[in-house]
């Protein structure tokens, strides 16, 4: 872009950070998008072994044990990571939008502490194969999702999303306390770190099985998502304006709400309860994009892959042993949190 | 802006109006207590009409049942010559557009993303605004006078702002009937007269205006004809002419009031104490 003579420095160095920025929100996704690529990329070079930070793919073709070691055991590591930051931010900004609430998470229905208290059981009392956490979790998770649903349902007074959240809160805080219960029974020197290092949430020791055992729940899931992102605005209106304009709000917002939890309840399942990806990002990404979720929710989705594999590749490298991912997104995404809030850019009308 | 333009001359022929309740009552969630109870109405067609009833009279419900929201629990209601059970989602908001009261809002929606909703009945469950439907949304707040505002969150908006781009995206609808609840409970005096403008625009184009108000003087300025309710019940519909007179108001509000006209105009005031 060529700036006009004649303006001053300053006038000049303003118009073309305009051009940038007009040219980047034009081309948002595609930015994301390759960024994410570059990340998923990047992320299989980084680590302790074979070089302790980085290693260059020329080691890669020579060394047949590094290669080995990227393609089974950091490929699909990655790969769930970014699965699992896109899951968490999309569908963190589906239920932001059907619950026509800016603060809530994909956890919130009692996911996330169900899918705590079934790995707990497994752990145990079932074994600790990382398929059996898995399926217990993922089935807990859906109880979860189940009982919070049924509870609001029989619920006599408020909206259906008030009901939705108190009852969601309800359950949640009866799969902590059952949480508690098992913390305080399990071995303290066998069971007892398995299950807070579950708790904390990382992805070590994910393998391509793990991987798998995701895709049958969360591509539907974000398929389903994806394809109605537009109509979330609607839904996001109230119930009889969005009804004068062609919708079933009832119906249409359960359904997103199953396929979005469903997605999430497979995915904290293999991670464990990994915090904050599904709050923040959605008000990052309609800060990108604006609050029209026909951008805004894919945008969620790539900045989610992004923000979970940059935190994913530090929990790698920041010490010697891991740092759990859980940790490491709620670091950061508190801290963004706060910045966001001072920037004044989060607003919360009630 | 004389209001006896058009004043209501009748029903035309034997048709009956674009709305029609017969026997119509409901109640919330099966409570025993009806809230409206036994309504028989004919809203003519092409026109502004007025429900007037003081705070809890039932008009919003009214505006519900019509809407569909809301089901009777006995009674019929016909739209348009046809059983309103008898419509689709999509057939019913490509003929019906709601303008709600004080719209709550949680996003920073653009007034142009705001507005291209819309037209929803006029995609498909997957489908996604295009080009063609920018257009419309784009004219349709030329036709307001808020184009300037397109790119603005909504939030920013004034009240009055606000209460027009309702109006606008309700417009892109493209409905035959439009239904409004107290659309002038927030405005100022200017805001209030675009609007009112606006409504009177519509009638004459063939939209049969419909809306809730409170306030009867609102009613005498604007609508041509009128339903009066009171406790869920229609105490009296008619041309506005033949309903304001001091003794049907005063039953409508329970208060004794005094109805003057000035240059061909009713205003409806409460006797000084």
């Amino acid at each position: 872009m060529t700036v006009p003579q004649g303006y001053s420095a300053a006038t000049r160095l303003a118009l073309r950070r305009e051009s940038v920025s007009g040219l980047l929100r034009r081309h948002l996704l595609l930015i994301l998008g390759l960024a994410c690529l570059v990340a998923v990329g990047v992320s299989l070079l980084v680590g302790r072994y074979p070089a302790s930070l980085w290693t260059s793919p020329g080691v890669l073709r020579e060394d047949e044990l590094a290669r080995q070691l990227v393609l089974n055991l950091r490929l699909p590591r990655v790969l769930t990571a970014c699965l699992l930051g896109m899951t968490l931010a999309a569908c963190g900004a589906v239920l932001q939008m059907i619950f026509r609430n800016p603060l809530v998470e994909p956890g919130f229905l009692g996911v996330s502490q169900g899918a705590a208290f079934g790995a707990g059981l497994s752990i145990l009392y079932l074994g600790s194969a990382p398929l059996l956490i898995e399926g217990t979790a993922t089935i807990f998770a859906c109880l979860g999702l189940t009982v919070s649903y049924l509870v609001a349902r029989r619920v006599r007074y408020g909206g259906w999303i008030l009901r939705l959240v108190l009852s969601g809160i309800a359950v949640s805080a009866l799969f902590s306390s059952g949480v508690g219960v098992l913390k305080y029974l399990a071995d303290p020197l066998t069971q007892l770190p398995d299950l807070v290092l579950w708790m904390l949430g990382g992805l070590w020791g994910v393998t391509w099985a793990d991987f798998l055992y995701i895709l049958p729940l969360v591509i539907p899931g974000l398929v389903v998502v994806i394809l109605m992102r537009w109509r979330l605005n609607l839904l996001s209106l109230d119930d009889e304006t969005s009804f004068s304009l062609g919708a079933a709000p009832g119906r249409e917002r359960t359904l997103v709400l199953v396929a979005a939890v469903a997605a999430t309840a497979s995915v904290v399942s293999v991670a464990g309860v990994v915090g904050w990806i599904g709050l923040i990002i959605p008000h990052v990404a309609r800060r990108l994009t604006g609050a029209d979720a026909q951008r805004a929710v894919p945008a969620s989705l790539l900045l989610g892959g992004l923000f979970a594999l940059m935190c994913d590749a530090l929990s790698r490298i920041l010490l010697a042993g891991e740092v759990p991912l859980g940790i490491l997104t709620s670091f950061f995404g508190a801290l963004l949190f706060i910045f966001m809030m001072l920037s004044r850019s989060i607003r919360v009308q009630r | 802006m004389n209001p006896d333009e058009k004043a209501w001359t009748g029903p035309s022929s034997a048709q009956s109006g674009i709305i029609s309740l017969s026997r119509v009552s409901f109640s919330y969630n099966g409570k025993e207590q009806d809230v409206l109870r036994d309504l028989t109405l004919d809203i003519p067609a092409e026109t502004i009409t007025a429900i007037l009833g003081p705070n809890g009279s039932g008009k919003t419900t009214l505006l519900r049942l019509m809407l569909g929201v809301v089901r009777p629990r006995q009674g019929r209601i016909q739209i348009a010559g046809r059983w309103q059970s008898s419509y689709s989602r999509r057939e019913m908001s490509q003929l019906m557009a709601l303008v709600p009261q004080n719209e709550h809002i949680p996003f920073d929606f653009s007034v142009l993303e705001y507005v291209l909703m819309g037209r929803a009945p006029y995609l498909s469950p997957l489908g996604m605004p295009g080009d063609g439907d920018r257009q419309i949304a784009i004219e349709s707040l030329q036709a307001i006078g808020l184009d300037h505002l397109r790119e603005r969150p909504l939030p920013n908006l004034s009240g009055g702002e606000r209460q027009l781009v309702a109006v606008a995206r309700a417009l892109v609808q493209r409905p035959r009937i439009l239904l409004l609840d107290e659309p002038t409970a927030h405005l100022d005096l200017g805001n209030k007269s675009r609007l009112l403008e606006i409504l009177r625009s519509l009638a004459v184009q063939g939209i049969s205006v419909i809306l809730t108000t409170h306030d009867p003087s609102l009613a005498a300025t604007i609508a041509s004809f009128a339903v009066l309710m009171r406790h869920g019940q229609i105490l009296d519909a008619g041309p506005v002419d033949r309903l304001f007179t001091a003794e049907k108001l005063s039953a409508t509000y329970g208060v004794s009031v005094q109805v003057f006209q000035i240059d061909g105009r009713r205003i409806v005031l409460l006797p000084e104490g």
